[in-house]
């Protein structure tokens, strides 16, 4: 187990390096001129560049980029270009304001998600039923962005109960809308995932054996059907915490966050491109997406004690076939 | 039966029996019997009987047909271009009039309820979903934006089919270093977000369709990738392979010939639920700005476009989300009614 867990560690740092390499290369190789004004001196520009130190060897200088991470934890000391404004200030505020989100969101996804497949599979074909197998078709075929929009429409605009764009100053007022169109996705996902392996729990032999011995109600959901149905949609959040990465850029866009996924959309579409906050991102976003697929991988095996008995059986055979291998020599 | 019976009475007559030409008239309809009851029948016969059995997957077949014949035709329904300004000549004043953010105005079917004619500057035009902010007519717009999200389609089907395809079957098929290899490299490909790849490749190409399809070219196989190697690992092992190589079949010869007929259920399946993620993909990016860039159109620019004026105009926003949304809602139903078609379950039976 440990050892998977290692392997695994691993292979994610090995796999971010390479990302992290493939991204700098890519934005430093681009063609462009970081100093356009046609006023500098060559001398003036020459001093710049050696300031900033892009007179030395790209490998060097992406040395020092990765130094300078591990070192400072910041992407770099330089101000972008984009409104002058440090990364090293402007970043931290945007992940703040987006972590707050996708934090809500998660939750908001998960637990009533949870709570409605748990409530459609113990009313297979009444009402909740119905309702969750309507809201995951909802989910899957609306895109998040047509949800917002009619929710924003709706419920600050026709109907003013929310606030129309987030605010800091009402966080929890403002941030509910936001949060709820995120995670519709997530949320039906995880309705109609639980719902269908609760349903297949509910159907084995062992919950018949446990309902003949007499138990009932709460104590046979939580101890026998649950545990068991929870396990694989461990599998299903790892993706859908992904999905929230991306949806971040549009809901950020329609409720007016400033958070990483806007950064990254000015970094993009506004004037000029900003190689440094690409980049900066670029790395940000892949750590975020393989720190998460990572932890939940560990989360899984943890759970899953089918996962480290197969192992174990694996390794007990291995060291049985080494004993017989002699012999057979 | 009888001709055995025949057979044994002709050796009993020690050879002096000579056969006439009765004796070779086939049998067939004397003692064998068809079963009628549980016919046989083929592969994509069953596929296709089961297919439209499912009612939602027909609707949602009916649906894409229904927005393909609208995306072909609708832009030459009228005679306005996707970027052309409408405008009209007004006598009285001797300005020029753009016929900016009208409201859907139909002559037609105003005459027919009110029974009077309208009596604007445009009595003569017809905009069936009005007119965008700068007197652009919508109706137009939306099918040509609907076409880019079929083009998108398409291009989806085609990188499924020729990369994520073909890397998959082969990483499977040789196993060993070649496989770890591939698999490698699809791991660090799939940890890089789709988001990050546009990025990138925002720096160096230009903004618009093409980095749209490229960055889909760089994500989009992946998926049909694992699927077409855990198939061919289902596969390869089985005798029939055995057998063709016996024969001498070279590799290629084996993996699309031998093998890729055998995977095309779950391959056709996985390909029908990328589309509505490709189109999206590309209705989003044209949503925030990386997509599609003006004059043309996209649904997704359609709705930003919407979402500016949602709150004067919440008409405009109307026509392409709707397009939008019954066009996943419609793939992702032929898509459950070909996965259900492909593979039938027993009890489905």
């Amino acid at each position: 187990m440990a050892k998977y867990i290692f392997k695994r560690i691993i292979m994610a740092i090995v796999t971010l390096f390479i990302i992290t390499f493939l991204l700098f290369m890519l934005v430093r190789i681009m063609p462009g001129n970081p100093f356009p004004s046609e006023r500098m001196s060559a001398e003036a520009i020459e001093k710049k560049r050696a300031e900033m130190g892009l007179d030395k060897p790209i490998l060097v200088q992406f040395g020092d980029y990765i130094a300078n991470i591990v070192s400072t934890g910041s992407f770099g000391k330089g101000s972008s270009l984009y409104n002058g404004a440090p990364i090293a200030t402007v970043l931290p505020k945007a992940m703040g304001n987006s972590f707050k989100i996708g934090g809500i969101a998660i939750c908001f996804g998960v637990f009533i998600g949870l709570v409605l497949g748990i409530a459609a599979a113990l009313n297979r074909g009444k009402f909740w039923d119905v309702f969750c197998t309507v809201l995951s078709i909802i989910g899957v075929c609306i895109p998040s962005y047509v949800f917002m929009i009619f929710l924003q429409y709706f419920f600050a605009y026709k109907l003013p109960v929310f606030p129309f764009y987030f605010n800091n100053r009402q966080f929890f007022v403002s941030s509910i809308m936001p949060a709820l169109s995120l995670s519709l996705f997530s949320m039906s996902t995880v309705a109609r995932f639980t719902r269908n392996e609760m349903v297949e729990v509910m159907d084995s032999d062992y919950v018949l054996l446990a309902e003949s011995k007499g138990m009932y109600g709460t104590k046979l959901v939580t101890r026998h059907i649950l545990r068991n149905a929870l396990i694989p949609i461990v599998t299903v959040i790892a993706p859908l915490i992904v999905d929230l990465l991306t949806g971040a850029l549009v809901v950020e866009k329609i409720y007016g966050i400033n958070g990483i996924g806007k950064l990254m959309v000015d970094a993009i579409t506004g004037e000029g491109i900003d190689y440094n906050y690409v980049l900066a991102l670029g790395i940000l976003y892949s750590t975020l997406y393989i720190g998460i697929m990572l932890l939940l991988d560990i989360v899984y095996c943890l759970l899953d004690p089918r996962i480290r008995v197969t192992e174990k059986k694996g390794k007990r055979r291995r060291e049985a076939e080494k004993k017989e291998a002699p012999a057979a020599a | 039966m009888s001709r055995k019976n025949k057979k044994t009475v002709s050796e009993a007559a020690v050879n002096t029996y000579v056969p006439s030409a009765e004796d070779f008239v086939l049998d067939v309809n004397r003692d064998i019997t068809t079963d009628r009851n549980f016919a046989s029948q083929g592969f994509w016969k069953g596929v296709c009987t089961r297919f439209f059995k499912n009612t939602r997957a027909v609707i949602g077949l009916v649906i894409i047909v229904l927005i393909i014949i609208f995306a072909l035709i609708g832009p030459s329904l009228n005679q306005y271009g996707y970027s052309d300004i409408v405008s009209v000549y007004d006598e009285e004043t001797g300005k020029e009039i753009t016929a900016r953010s009208m409201p859907p105005h139909i002559p037609a079917l105003h005459k027919l309820f009110t029974g009077e004619d309208y009596d604007d500057l445009f009595a003569e035009h017809t905009f069936i979903f009005g007119t965008d902010s700068l007197g652009r007519d919508l109706w137009t717009r939306v099918w040509y934006g609907a076409r880019v999200s079929l083009l998108i389609a398409f291009v989806t089907i085609f990188i499924d089919m020729i990369v994520g395809m073909s890397f998959g079957l082969i990483s499977g098929f040789f196993g060993g270093v070649t496989d770890s290899f591939m698999q490698r490299f699809v791991e660090i490909a799939n940890s890089i977000p789709r988001l990050v790849i546009v990025g990138v490749l925002a720096t160096f190409m230009t903004k618009g369709i093409g980095l749209v399809i490229v960055a889909l070219l760089l994500t989009e196989w992946i998926g049909m990738s694992k699927i077409a190697r855990a198939e061919m690992l289902k596969i390869k092992n089985m005798e029939y392979i055995m057998a063709s190589r016996t024969l001498g079949a070279k590799s290629g010869r084996i993996i699309f010939k031998d093998v890729l007929p055998n995977t095309i259920g779950p391959i056709i399946t996985q390909m029908m639920f990328s589309i509505p993620t490709a189109i999206f993909t590309e209705a989003f990016l044209s949503f925030v700005g990386v997509g599609i860039m003006l004059p043309q159109c996209s649904v997704g620019s359609l709705i930003e476009d919407g979402f500016n004026n949602i709150t004067t105009l919440p008409y405009q926003i109307l026509p392409p989300i709707l397009v939008l949304a019954f066009l996943m809602l419609a793939f992702n139903f032929v898509g459950d009614g070909l996965r259900e078609a492909l593979a039938p379950r027993i009890e489905d039976m």
